[in-house]
């Protein structure tokens, strides 16, 4: 497992015999600064912390360790360095346009994060009295308040993770509601839209379903008549995101909810892109039971390089007995959490330990608090235009599958229909990293060959926009002609393309010298 | 607005390339009876920077903090001191506003830090490998149930009653939809741990057994020898730690015999939040590689043989295996992560050590301190920095009064036990390198004033 680039390359240490000079010493370039592993750099006995002096009293029952945690550290100005010179190597929205479809690049507020940082938020625990975090609980029941009324919903369970943990505290929502039906062991059945995001079928499964596939129309909607023709005694509910994965509003959408309802199933909705239509169109009057909303997508809490997200997930009155624990209540007495399983006899269960993202949902309401309820509706308008305008501006040199079906919505989906031969979507997504943009999102969704989603949000300027454009225009040209030089993209980056069949097939995962 | 760069021209010029009449025509699709005419009444308008941030400061203020009152809460999550330098390399834009990094060449940063944080989280767990993060320590504890469900090919495990009650709710509520058998052992306020239960409760159907290390009132179970049993049925042992500076001290996981260690990282960088974002810690055995759930990242070269990092064996993650795959999750705790593995490289090896010897001299110092109050005494044979007291009255009841005093002075196991009236008088104490003289005789003093 240890033979990957064992003679690999990294930066010197600044020793040279003479004989064969480099074009530099370091393997550095002015700006462009690598830098070694923490494991290359740091000491066992080196630590970057102080400590009051502490005369140590051990227990003698404390069973104590054989040798020391066998870990490097740095005194704070390695340590400062070495962070701050990798953070050189990412790209970020604070750097540029970042049109990744489906996930929401957006700018992040700074006061979100000044407000995140407030004391009375980030330096309080979980398990303190109620009487002590009177505030941390109203932001709570506030933010509640807020996702209620932009949905239309009746409940929100508040505390899931992420996107995919919402997904999952929806659809055990409906399983629940389904046992108390007498029916959780006859409807197994999911159904689900093959344009939908992976997490949605490996969410049904986890939550006990068995998933089968809607076929998209040409149109990139559902198909409607595959999905009436599925509906069944045996179907528990359908996932359906909208505006959907190819940037369209399912237009059937009332048409379907109450074809569902009437079968006797749920309506669970990704809300991966309420962004689109927030302040503009309620899920709960579409006929929606439960939705998730990506707190780091439509309320642009920081995506972090992976996360943290947050996953409120709101209810129909259908679903909202079922919400699981805790519950924050609101009433005349003021604002507590309700935790016991004898207060919430219907709730299904507990998604996770304490209650959310309190880290999140004071972002996420800093920003809803700014904008209001009229700049709410301005962010889905902004962001539908800007994404319109990307459409608009490049159809003319790209395969828009479904520019006929439509506006799009907040992301224009494009295909690799086109290009020369041995030219694919990838050559072209390199080749927007040399141009300094960060790649769309590629190969997703599944329905179109070769696709790229481009979603630009509300947060860029027209000019921003235009130049963007321009690249694109180029490397469209680019690809269709069949330039060569775009097969070796990129070629400014940190790195140029990646073995991502080396990494897999010899799997290192740790620094093992 | 300040966060909307469009202004009315260029509106209107984008809708002219468009051909658009109006922002309307671009929401054609949805249907009539759901369009909205204008902002949902009854809620508020846009508002300043200002106004927000006075609304918000307001709603902080209403909050005892930890940094106000002398403080001994853990139950799961701990306060630790935070060196400056952490939260300002978190803040740093590139890190802060970047995506999971799909496009390696360009996420460098964010997967060389991922890399060296799965090599902290395996050495620090004593495993061979480990993830780039799960959300909390609650559902990572799941993820390693499910994982070993589908390793061994069995449905049962046993969860010892050490185990904090909110993971196991977490993992019974998760199981009564997987089809899967937990044996939930009960939570027992004695002085040591339940082993014995734990080990007479393996049989050869089990998948898994989930031990708390230290558990959930500060006991410190003996994981070699439930490893042992464990594995003597062809059961993986899961230790599950909440606490990871106690590995400051005390010993691995996997070197007394877990096959698998999730954990609660948020001792370390993250800081208290009211409960989240969280950073759940996942690291295993390599012949569990291709079954664990999660992102996964790894060293490789790119085209000019450069050393470099990607994340890697996607096929078994949700994007590419869809109903099939070993997790739903998808984003992450990746910035959390980061201000981990900071917290850490700041520390190292020694560092950890240090502050691990002064949380728990701190915690032998409240012990002995609380322990002298009369009608109060310690139920714990040992511990590392947390430990039960047993009260004379209600917990709950004691710590409402001492809030009322302006000290948080631990949580009531029954907050995390609500329906055993037989546990309402233990109450959970924790401490840290933060925790000082003056707060143990603050708390010393306010105890007896209480319970007298």
């Amino acid at each position: 497992m240890n033979d990957i680039n064992t003679a690999g390359w990294r930066p010197s240490l600044g020793t040279i015999d003479g004989a064969a000079l480099p074009d530099t010493v370091t393997g550095n370039r002015a700006l462009d600064l690598q830098e070694p592993l923490l494991f290359e750099i740091g000491h066992a006995d080196r630590s970057g912390v102080d400590f009051d002096d502490v005369e140590p009293d051990v227990l003698p029952t404390l069973p104590r360790r054989a040798a020391r945690v066998d870990l490097p550290g740095l005194s704070e100005p390695e340590c400062v360095r070495h962070y701050t010179r990798l953070s050189r190597q990412n790209y970020a929205i604070d750097l540029g346009l970042f049109p990744l479809g489906s996930c929401t690049m957006k700018h992040n507020p700074r006061l979100n994060e000044k407000v995140a940082r407030m004391p009375g938020f980030a330096a309080v625990h979980p398990l303190q009295p109620q009487s002590s975090v009177r505030g941390a609980l109203t932001v709570i029941a506030e933010l509640a308040d807020w996702l209620v009324r932009l949905t239309g919903m009746a409940a929100v369970a508040m505390s899931p993770k992420a996107g995919a943990h919402g997904e999952l505290c929806g659809l055990m929502a409906i399983h629940a509601a389904l046992d108390a039906r007498g029916e959780g062991d006859t409807r197994r059945v999911i159904l689900v839209p093959e344009s939908a995001h992976g997490t949605n079928p490996a969410t049904a499964a986890f939550a006990g379903f068995a998933v089968a596939g809607i076929p998209a129309g040409p149109d990139g909607r559902i198909d409607l008549a595959a999905l009436l023709a599925r509906l069944g005694s045996d179907v528990a509910g359908v996932m359906i995101t909208n505006p959907n994965t190819c940037g369209l509003f399912e237009r059937d959408i009332k048409t379907i909810a109450d074809a569902v309802h009437a079968a006797g199933g749920y309506v669970y909705c990704d809300g991966a892109n309420f962004n689109a239509i927030v302040g503009r169109v309620r899920p709960g009057d579409l006929g929606i039971d439960a939705m998730h909303i990506n707190l780091h997508k439509t309320f642009s809490t920081p995506h972090g390089g992976g996360g943290p997200g947050s996953g409120p997930v709101v209810l129909s009155a259908a679903l909202a007995d079922y919400a699981p624990r805790p519950h924050v209540v609101r009433d005349e007495t003021g604002v507590r959490l309700v935790e016991a399983a004898a207060d919430l006899p219907q709730a299904f269960g507990r998604m996770c330990a304490f209650h959310g993202q309190m880290g999140m949902f004071t972002r996420a309401l800093a920003y809803i608090l700014t904008h209001g309820a009229d700049g709410l509706r301005q962010v889905s308008d902004d962001a539908v235009l800007n994404a319109n305008y990307v459409l608009a501006s490049l159809r003319n040199v790209l395969d828009a599958p479904f520019a006929g079906s439509g506006p799009c919505m907040h992301e224009a989906l494009f295909s690799d229909h086109g290009f020369a031969e041995g030219f694919s979507t990838l050559d072209l997504a390199k080749g927007l990293i040399d141009e300094g943009f960060h790649p769309m999102t590629v190969y997703f969704p599944l329905v179109v060959h070769g696709a790229m989603l481009i979603e630009p949000t509300e947060t860029e300027s027209r000019a921003a926009l235009d130049q963007f454009l321009g690249a694109m225009r180029s490397l469209a040209v680019r690809a269709r002609a069949g330039d060569p030089a775009l097969r070796a993209a990129p070629r400014h980056a940190p790195r140029r393309r990646l073995d991502e069949t080396l990494a897999a097939r010899k799997p290192r995962l740790v620094w093992r010298g | 607005m300040r966060m909307l760069p469009l202004g009315a021209a260029d509106r209107a010029a984008m809708l002219a390339t468009i051909g658009a009449q109006a922002i309307d025509d671009l929401f054609v699709d949805v249907p009539a009876e759901a369009v909205l005419h204008g902002p949902i009444p009854g809620l508020p308008l846009h508002a300043s920077e200002r106004a927000v941030e006075r609304h918000m400061a307001a709603l902080s203020a209403q909050n005892l903090t930890a940094e106000q009152a002398p403080f001994f809460c853990g139950a799961g999550a701990y306060r630790h001191h935070i060196p400056a330098s952490v939260d300002h390399l978190i803040q740093r834009g590139e890190f802060l506003t970047a995506y999971t990094p799909y496009q390696p060449e360009i996420a460098q940063g964010t997967l060389q830090v991922l890399f060296e944080f799965q090599t902290q989280v395996a050495r620090l767990f004593g495993c061979d490998v480990a993830n780039a993060s799960l959300y909390d320590g609650s559902t990572a504890c799941w993820e390693a149930i499910a994982m070993a469900t589908r390793v061994t090919r069995r449905n049962r495990a046993v969860l010892s009653g050490g185990l904090h009650p909110h993971y196991a709710e977490t993992a019974a509520t998760m199981a009564r939809f997987a089809g899967d058998d937990l044996c939930m052992l009960p939570t027992r306020a004695e002085a040591d741990s339940d082993d014995a239960a734990v080990i007479a409760a393996i049989d050869g159907q089990t998948a898994a057994v989930v031990v708390q290390y230290p558990d959930v009132m500060g006991r410190i179970p003996d994981l070699a020898a439930i490893a042992a049993a464990a594995h003597a049925q062809g059961a993986l042992l899961i230790a599950v730690v909440t606490e990871p500076v106690a590995l400051g001290l005390i010993e691995s996981p996997g070197a007394l015999g877990a096959d698998v260690v999730v954990g609660e990282g948020q001792a370390l960088g993250v800081g208290l939040q009211f409960g989240g974002p969280y950073l759940g810690l996942f690291a295993c055995s390599e012949k569990f590689l291709r079954q664990m759930p999660g992102r996964l990242c790894g060293e490789t070269v790119d085209a000019d043989g450069k050393r470099g990092f990607v994340l890697t064996l996607s096929t078994r993650e949700q994007h590419i295996r869809r109903e099939k795959a070993t997790s739903n999750i998808c984003t992450n705790s990746g910035l959390c992560a980061l201000a981990f593995s900071i917290h850490l490289s700041l520390l190292g090896g020694s560092g950890l050590e240090r502050m691990a010897s002064i949380s728990h001299s701190r915690a032998v110092a409240t012990a002995r301190a609380l322990g002298a109050v009369a009608g109060v005494s310690v139920i714990n044979h040992t511990w590392f920095n947390e430990f039960a007291l047993r009260l004379p009255r209600p917990a709950a009841d004691v710590v409402e009064a001492l809030a009322a005093r302006g000290i948080l002075g631990g949580v009531p196991l029954s907050r995390l036990c609500p329906d055993r009236a037989d546990l309402a008088d233990v109450l959970l104490i924790a401490a840290t390198e933060c925790t000082d003289m003056h707060d143990i005789a603050a708390l010393a003093a306010a105890l007896g004033e209480v319970l007298a």
